[in-house]
């Protein structure tokens, strides 16, 4: 006699309609959306990127063109009447000190900051997923033998690092994401080896070794996905950091070659003739602290969205 | 009657969630008479916990109450934090199941109760000093005086449960409510704390709640009973009306639901015909395994933890194995040897012949085609970002991988509904399950590449009553249905009697005795076997209330000493912690039925 089974008994059978599960991100994303400080950062940040991309290509005026009759002007509506001359209404945010419109010259500088925010940012992630997510799970005199690098890579001084490099192979707007990736990578690795330890402890992946799971699989299937989301917080933070690195080896002459410019190397120009127009200073260090504000903001919302012990 | 010492009126608890109002606690009345114990028993989720900490203001931010909590006639619900403050921890004292997190990790435990007697009793620091001691010696701590000045980690749990009672008590309380005080110790321990709660009853005369999910322990100790459901009372009565004379049909169905070892066993299906020459599938012969724990010292060294030291059985084609032992015994470490999650130190495992321990990657991942594990804990076992489906779909997708995406996705449905899951829920994931639900994922996903061995490590243990029995009929069923092995690894005595044909009592690591399950149960001849059988709770007031019958170690000695080994045969103990010791013989005592030596008792 074959047993009845419970499902059998119950009359269950198949569902015409499956279920749609509600997974974790799900959870979290509702939670983000209830954050409005979050909320509020995504689209100021979201205009920030649209007009950087957009907006200078509709603008009659190039970043590199410069107008000799306008240098130091300022915009048309500026207030303080003591300025040395004013340019016409389509130069919005003035002209810097030799004469170029600085509207596009902020979002041309808003094009190479969130571009070296985000590539550099990826970069970190991508090597310090893989490497974290190894070290931790392989364990052992592995991980010690990985983290010690880590360790050793950490001590060397970051700004000479940069320096040499630039010095040795020029300034080089490739080898700058490469520069600050290559620093930013040690502590993702740090973070992604912390959670990893830690998530391996845990039951399910025990499950899954003796599912028969190879430990690269467990990595990928299980390690990581379980990972991300500290991971995610740290990427939004990491991102206004990489900004600012970015701005800090412009702002010495180390960075973003001129005509083409960055936050930091407006910045480092607007600081220079503060004096006499503020407004070269005044408008890139709006937008980029304004965007840092989001970045931060949005991180800071994650992190409680993600948390799992709200689940 | 006395006045009451707590009476509740029509109180509720709700929780403001996310997803709307929790309603916890639903129009609860009881009162608590002085020197009585009041139990409160029901399944996880019914609100019993949530009563006991509104009435004390401990609720979660998120939570409000309504209606009366009157302790001698104050209504605690409206007192201010400074006078609530001064009932809670001095009249009224709450121990809870973790003895570890509600004790503070970096003060010696006399240092803690000092500061409570302190506090609340304005005793000199010399009088506190002495409470502190006779409460220790109440709750029969031994060296009462010297364990003032070790720190909680030092101690096990059921010390800790002790030492919590201790602080509980010390300030002389008219109440103590007590939620789930035993739930994480061993039966054992269980039965010394029980013994201990009841004489402090009768000595201080103090009222008890006893809040609990265990009938057994709620048979114990209660004078009368609440059984709480979905936040509301649905029966209560004296003990003996609410277990001998149960009017709700939840109440009897919850009794029902216990496996009792005072209860004819009820059948285990013989292994299947046929199989019945008993094809040994599996041989463990001799098996160790040692994790070196590092000793303090400037030059470190290691030691050997001995968590399975020597065990050897075989088990047949169709077979349960019950593995029985307390915490700390090795029994899951055992379950994770066998099936290769663990190295062994030593020894040899054979399985259908082929050593376990020789075997390649590619003999490895046949062999997981063989041998599949359901674990104890079914959310943790379950990866939080993955479907349900995929979790079952994982052992099929590592094992047989050149199966195709729509054989996969048929193989998993029919799975699910052979466990009783409904198909359409394949998308679902673990956080919108059920425990028992959960639990029964993790059985589709070992059962979906057909095992011809399930290890079952305490896989029953932590879900509720009423849960664990249609779980245990489920794993029943589908054993007979594949006519698969089993070992079923648990603490229940009750469980394991019901599934396994044969039992395997470990101490320390070591087989104390294997015999059939009649045998064992009927007949045990190892003292510890005994002493784990009597210690075993009843959900029946009369016969429960009988003290531990066979003596026992007070504590379960470390592992790490070599003379621990040996409590049940002292006469052969060498007295040294390092030294290498004799090694108890099985002896066979009748068909089967191995016992380790051990000292007439």
């Amino acid at each position: 006699m074959t047993p009845v089974l419970p499902a059998e008994r119950a009359g269950l059978v198949e569902s015409a309609a499956t279920v749609r599960g509600r997974s974790l991100w799900v959870d979290a994303r509702r939670r983000l959306m209830r954050n409005k400080a979050a909320v509020a950062s995504m689209i100021v940040l979201g205009s920030v990127t649209l007009l950087a991309v957009f907006a200078p290509l509709f603008s009659p005026y190039d970043f590199d063109a410069i107008d000799f009759s306008l240098v130091q002007c300022a915009p048309a509506w500026w207030p303080d009447d003591s300025v040395l001359c004013r340019a016409d209404g389509a130069h919005w945010f003035g002209m810097d000190a030799v004469g170029r419109d600085l509207f596009v010259r902020t979002l041309y500088g808003a094009r190479v900051s969130l571009a070296v925010g985000l590539v550099a940012t990826c970069v970190s992630l991508l090597i310090g997923i893989a490497y974290g997510a190894t070290a931790g799970y392989l364990g052992g005199s592995v991980d010690n033998l990985m983290m010690r690098f880590v360790d050793i890579l950490y001590s060397l001084p970051f700004i000479f690092f940069v320096i040499i490099l630039m010095v040795i192979f020029d300034r080089n707007f490739i080898l700058l994401f490469v520069a600050i990736g290559a620093v930013e990578w040690l502590t993702m690795a740090r973070i992604v080896r912390g959670q990893t330890l830690s998530v391996k402890e845990q039951e399910f992946i025990e499950a899954a070794r003796a599912a028969g799971v190879g430990p690269w699989g467990i990595i990928s299937r299980h390690v990581i996905p379980n990972v991300v989301g500290p991971v995610i917080v740290y990427v939004t933070l990491t991102i206004p950091a990489v900004i600012l690195a970015e701005s800090f080896l412009s702002f010495l002459g180390l960075g973003i070659r001129e005509p083409m410019t960055s936050w930091g190397v407006l910045i480092a120009e607007g600081a220079n003739s503060l004096q006499t127009s503020p407004w070269t200073l005044i408008f890139p260090a709006t937008f980029m602290a304004v965007t840092l504000f989001c970045f931060n903001f949005i991180g800071d919302g994650l992190r409680d969205a993600l948390d799992p012990k709200d689940r | 009657m006395a006045e009451p010492i707590l009476s509740a009126r029509d109180f509720h608890v709700r929780f403001a969630t996310p997803d709307g109002e929790v309603h916890a606690v639903r129009n609860v009345s009881f009162d608590v008479q002085p020197g009585e114990c009041l139990g409160v028993v029901g399944e996880s989720g019914s609100g019993k916990s949530q009563l006991f900490l509104a009435a004390l203001g401990l609720l979660a931010a998120n939570g409000r109450t309504a209606g009366g909590m009157l302790y001698r006639g104050q209504d605690l619900t409206k007192l201010a934090a400074r006078d609530l403050n001064r009932i809670r921890g001095a009249r009224i004292t709450m121990i809870f199941q973790d003895p570890l997190t509600s004790l503070t990790p970096h003060m010696q435990i006399g240092a803690q109760i000092v500061e409570a007697l302190r506090a609340h009793r304005k005793m000199t620091r010399a009088e506190a000093v002495r409470g502190a001691i006779e409460s220790l010696e109440l709750v029969r701590i031994p060296e009462a005086r010297r364990r003032m000045r070790q720190y909680p980690h030092e101690l096990s749990g059921g010390m800790r449960q002790r030492v919590m009672i201790a602080m509980a008590t010390a300030c002389g309380p008219d109440l103590l409510i007590a939620d789930e005080p035993t739930t994480a110790l061993d039966v054992t321990v269980q039965a010394q704390i029980l013994d201990i709660m009841r004489d402090l009853k009768t000595k201080l005369k103090t009222s008890i709640v006893l809040i609990s999910h265990d009938m057994g322990v709620i048979a114990a100790m209660a004078d009368r009973v609440q059984v709480m459901r979905h936040g509301e009372f649905v029966e209560s009565g004296t003990v003996n009306e609410v277990f001998y004379a149960p009017r709700h049909e939840y109440t009897r169905m919850l009794l029902d639901a216990i496996p009792r070892l005072d209860a004819p066993a009820g059948p285990v299906d013989a292994p299947r015909d046929g199989s019945a020459g008993h094809r040994t599938l599996l041989d463990v012969r001799d098996l160790k395994v040692h994790f070196p724990i590092r000793v303090e010292g400037w030059i470190p060294r290691y030691k050997a933890l001995r968590a399975v030291d020597g065990v050897s059985f075989t088990l047949g084609e169709g077979e349960t194995l019950g593995v029985v032992g307390e915490s700390g015994c090795g029994k899951s470490t055992l379950a994770r040897a066998v099936l290769a999650l663990l190295p062994s130190t030593a020894g040899v495992v054979l399985w259908c012949g082929q050593e376990l321990g020789q075997a390649d990657r590619e003999a490895l991942r046949r062999l997981r085609k063989d041998i599949q594990i359901v674990f104890q804990d079914p959310l943790a076992s379950l990866d939080p970002r993955m479907t349900i489906g995929q979790s079952i779909a994982e052992p099929l997708r590592a094992l047989v991988p050149d199966l195709g995406r729509e054989t996969v996705v048929a193989r998993v449905r029919e799975s699910m509904l052979r466990v009783g899951l409904d198909p359409a829920w394949i998308n679902r994931y673990p956080h919108e399950l059920s425990g028992g639900q959960n639990q029964r994922v993790g059985i589709a996903r070992a059962m979906i590449v057909e095992p011809k061995l399930v290890v079952c490590d305490e896989a029953v243990s932590a879900l509720d009553v009423s849960i664990q029995a249609q779980i245990v009929d489920l794993i029943l069923s589908l054993q007979q249905r594949f006519a698969m092995s089993m070992i079923f690894v648990s603490h229940d005595l009750a469980v394991v009697r019901r599934v396994s044909h044969r039992v395997m009592v470990l101490y320390l690591g070591r087989i104390v005795e294997i015999a059939d399950r009649d045998a064992i149960y009927k007949d045990p001849r190892h003292p510890y076997t005994r002493a784990l059988i009597s210690a075993v709770l009843l959900p029946d007031p009369a016969k429960s209330r009988v003290r531990l019958r066979a003596p026992l170690p007070a504590e379960l000695p470390s592992p790490i000493d070599t003379r621990s080994a040996l409590a049940y045969l002292p006469s052969k103990r060498i007295d040294d912690p390092d030294a290498v010791q004799y090694v108890p013989r099985l002896i066979e005592v009748g068909p089967g039925h191995l016992v380790a030596e051990h000292d007439p008792q």
